[in-house]
């Protein structure tokens, strides 16, 4: 395995990191707003990410600055080609951001109700956004010999990709409610429950959909050869199990199975992109391919010790942080935050 | 409108307002470890209450930096791709290692760090909080690294068009780096410092919690006072390495047309004449310009005329002549402020050693207003910084000009400025809001020390309305 190729698993995976962790923050932000009747049981909704949500972007972040490093032309093209959705996806990250902080500030009901707007706004446009995205990675989009995308934002919103963005927002507010099961008691963990049997039948559907056209208008989940169609398929199925024990109160289980589904699903779009990192529509020779788009040996190798150095660290530190506030939020509990 | 000048414009904007919540946050995380420290080892309360009342502005503030910060990251990649692709194999990998040393570090623990008081141990909790001020500072350490490659190329080759690392060790020990991070870091430090010290001395002169206020102005002034004056001699080591590396910065920043001669002095005072390239009218200081480049009474600088001649020669034909009156001075603005601060900051360690606060009201009363100055300091510092190295972006290797996205249209970049314009000017009120709020509650604490029981409030707890 050539170093670029062992980079382009390890940004694979913050992006993996990134759709699991922050899905379930998208998720809760989402429907934190309805399903908490007031403002004390909303805030628990929301603590039950509270600790962990600044943390979780930085899977992105760090994402980010990964492509900058070791493919700065995929990191160039993707950011200037997706400019308007990054910018909608931008304002939306930092309206979500703050509102987790400015939220329990003030008491006052017009306040809050602002910032529990902002954050449901801030958490749905994100994953609506990441679906197109992930659609588009899959059709492949105008890169001309230059490396530079061609055409308007608004051919990013095809059908196929407005499935996308459906779907993906299903399923991260499928995984939220999920992880709200496993992080509260009583009746907000039964609200949640119950919300999910409701909303995990649209997911199934819509990823089901959206893995089917996907294997008949590209080649990405059987480039690497049929088999690979395991990978959309147990995906799939994961969500199906996920919903089965949802109903059972299983909740462990199923937050594990919605697990499942986002790291599937994400890791199979990555690996049948592989070897190109941004498929080109206009031509194949166009595209990107972790070959034409990446550093050279020396940064690639620096980057690898470090990144093997300190990726323990920092999974640890973070998987300690989760340890430590396991205990299920109660109503009962100090708040402040 | 021409693209360049709005990607110029929005980078400006959006780093010049991120850069407003940094320095507040790699300040007060310091200044709030140590008093925690302070809680934990004499396990005296009135350090915990100054922590967390300390700690819910840091809290706000950090919120802000942080997500303004995202959109730094992206920044690059979407406004200045030809840029991306030309450096990214070299200034890449600092905002990696950023992220995966600095950003991890501090968001898991500023998590831990809030919801964690009752749920870890004392000591643990303490640890949590040196770990986040830890994070901001090596934060800091690893985007200035990458930031002085553009200053300062250094550890490249040229493979084909673009610049590819061949040694870390020398983006490492960049001499910009080094002349840089002891700046920014102090100055961090004195802006986080003479806000707590603003705001204790607000809260002093309305005579709220007079006992806690003291000490956190007593530790916020030793702290800005001992950076202010370690800035002067920062900042005159960087003056000095820019003498070297970007003389035309340098004499700029002077607005000095010819060669000084010898020995060179310091001009305070200029009308400048970018027209016809000098000054109409200048005040100087003799001597003083020759010892801020070189340490020493003689010596002599070269000017821009010079220089051009010399950057032409060596980088082809072209205008290297950055523009001389803003950075005259923003030059001025900022040592100017870190004098005020240098004074201010003196004085309020003396005084307050010497139990004189209390009394002392227009000196109180001068401090809240202080609290502008680093944040001045610091805008000028960096437009100094930034604007003093056009025309190129990477010093020597690239002009801006040519650094900008080819895919990314004028209107999609204007939609952008816009938006990001806008709403930072939402958080910018509300955040400003937020903290006039928080300083103004009376009511922070539990009614353990209650401010009627002051020993400075000589109106008793009735009129202590705020
Ligand atoms: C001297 C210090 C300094 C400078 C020059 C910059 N930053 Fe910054 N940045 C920080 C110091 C910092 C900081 C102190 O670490 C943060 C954390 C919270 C805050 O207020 O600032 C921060 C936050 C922050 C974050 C969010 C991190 C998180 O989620 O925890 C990102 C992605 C960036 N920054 C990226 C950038 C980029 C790409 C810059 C270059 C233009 C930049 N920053 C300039
Ligand atoms: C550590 C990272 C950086 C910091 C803290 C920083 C800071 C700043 C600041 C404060 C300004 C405003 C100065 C002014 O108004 O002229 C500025 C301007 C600018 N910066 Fe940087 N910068 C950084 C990195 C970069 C990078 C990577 C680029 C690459 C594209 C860049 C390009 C520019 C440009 C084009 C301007 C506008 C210059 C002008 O208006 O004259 N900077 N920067
Ligand atoms: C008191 C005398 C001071 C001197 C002689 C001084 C000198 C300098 C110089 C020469 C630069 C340009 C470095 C470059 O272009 O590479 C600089 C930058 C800067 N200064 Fe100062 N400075 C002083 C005070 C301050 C104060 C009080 C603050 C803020 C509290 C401040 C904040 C900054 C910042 C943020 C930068 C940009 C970052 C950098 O390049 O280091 N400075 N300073």
């Amino acid at each position: 395995m050539s170093l670029s190729e062992f980079w382009f698993i390890l940004i694979t995976i913050l992006f993996v990191g990134f759709f699991v962790l922050e899905g379930f923050d998208f998720g809760v932000g989402i429907v934190s707003r309805f399903l908490g009747k007031d403002d004390q049981e909303k805030r628990v909704y929301i603590n039950t990410v509270g600790p962990f949500w600044d943390a979780n972007e930085v899977w992105l972040i760090t994402a980010g600055g990964a492509m900058f490093a070791a493919f700065p032309h995929w990191y160039a093209t993707m950011f200037s080609g997706l400019y308007i959705p990054l910018v909608f996806m931008l304002l939306a990250l930092i309206i979500r951001g703050v509102s987790f902080e400015f939220r329990g500030k003030v008491k006052d009901q017009r306040w809050r109700h602002t910032w529990d707007w902002a954050m449901f706004a801030g958490s749905l446009l994100p994953p609506i956004l990441w679906g197109v995205v992930l659609a588009n990675f899959i059709t492949g989009m105008p890169i001309n010999q230059d490396k530079e995308m061609v055409g308007g934002f608004l051919q990013f919103l095809h059908p196929f990709a407005l499935l996308g963005g459906a779907m993906f927002l299903f399923l991260t507010i499928t995984h939220g409610l999920q992880f709200i099961t496993i992080r509260t008691t009583g009746d907000l963990q039964e609200r949640a429950r119950k919300l999910g049997q409701r909303v995990t039948p649209v997911t199934i559907v819509l990823f089901l959909a959206f893995i089917i056209i996907a294997y008949f208008t590209s080649d990405v989940f059987t480039n690497h050869g049929q088999t690979f169609m395991v990978l959309p398929i147990l995906a799939w199925v994961a969500l199906l199990f996920a919903n089965l024990y949802n109903a059972q109160k299983m909740d462990f289980n199923a937050f594990a199975l919605t697990t499942v589904t986002i790291i599937l699903l994400t890791g199979s779009i990555f690996i049948g992109m592989f070897p190109r990192v941004m498929i080109s529509s206009i031509s194949d020779a166009f595209s990107l391919t972790v070959y034409n788009a990446s550093s050279g040996g020396y940064t690639l190798k620096l980057m690898t010790y470090f990144s093997i150095a300190l990726l323990p660290f920092v999974l640890g530190y973070q998987a300690w942080s989760y340890y430590i506030f396991r205990k299920r939020v109660k109503q009962e509990d100090e708040l402040e935050y | 409108m021409d693209p360049l000048l709005i990607a110029r414009l929005q980078f400006a904007s959006t780093t010049i307002f991120h850069y407003f919540f940094v320095p507040v946050s790699i300040g007060m995380a310091l200044t709030i470890a140590i008093m925690q420290t302070m809680y934990v080892i004499k396990g005296d309360d009135r350090y915990k209450r100054l922590t967390q009342f300390f700690g819910t502005l840091f809290l706000i503030n950090f919120a802000v930096g942080v997500v303004t910060g995202i959109l730094q990251e992206f920044q690059f990649g979407m406004n200045w791709s030809t840029y991306s692709r030309f450096v990214g194999d070299v200034f890449g990998p600092s905002l990696a290692i950023e992220g995966l040393l600095a950003f991890f570090l501090e968001s898991t623990f500023i998590g831990v760090w809030v919801f964690g008081w009752n749920r870890l141990s004392k000591r643990l909790h303490l640890a949590s909080v040196w770990l986040v001020s830890i994070g901001t500072i090596m934060s800091a350490f690893w985007i200035l690294s990458a930031n002085s490659f553009m200053q300062n190329p250094v550890g490249f080759e040229f493979a084909g068009d673009r610049a590819q690392m061949n040694s870390f060790g020398a983006i490492l020990t960049n001499p910009h780096l080094w002349a840089q991070f002891p700046h920014v870091l102090l100055t961090s430090f004195a802006t986080g410092a003479f806000l707590i010290a603003g705001i204790s001395a607000w809260k002093l002169i309305r005579r709220h919690d007079v006992d806690l206020f003291k000490r956190s102005f007593r530790i916020a002034i030793t702290v800005g006072a001992l950076s202010a004056f370690a800035i002067l001699f920062t900042g005159h080591w960087q003056a000095q390495y820019l003498v070297k590396s970007q003389p035309m910065k340098m004499a700029a920043a002077e607005a000095l047309w010819e060669n000084s001669g010898d020995p060179a002095p310091f001009t305070v005072f200029a009308d400048i004449n970018t027209e016809e390239k000098k000054n109409n009218f200048e005040i100087q200081i003799p001597y003083l310009l020759s010892f801020l480049s070189f340490n020493q009474f003689n010596g002599s600088v070269e000017g821009i005329n010079e220089l051009q001649e010399q950057y032409v020669e060596k980088y082809g034909p072209g205008d290297y002549i950055p523009p001389v009156t803003t950075l005259f001075w923003v030059f001025r603005i900022m040592t100017g402020a870190g004098g005020v601060m240098l004074l201010l900051g003196f004085y309020g360690m003396y005084a307050s050693r010497r139990g004189k606060l209390p009394k002392n009201n227009l000196y109180l009363k001068l401090m809240p207003f202080a609290m502008i100055l680093p944040f001045i300091a610091n805008t000028c510092g960096w437009i100094l910084t930034e604007m003093g190295r056009q025309p190129f972006v990477v010093f020597g290797l690239m002009k801006t000009e040519d650094a900008v996205s080819p895919s990314v249209t004028a209107n999609e970049m204007l939609f952008s400025l816009i938006a990001f314009t806008a709403l930072y000017s939402v958080l910018a009120i509300v955040t400003i809001y937020l903290f006039a709020r928080h300083i103004k509650k009376t009511d922070h604490f539990d009614t353990d020390l209650p401010t009627a029981s002051d020993p400075f409030d000589r109106k008793g707890g009735a009129e202590i309305v705020s």
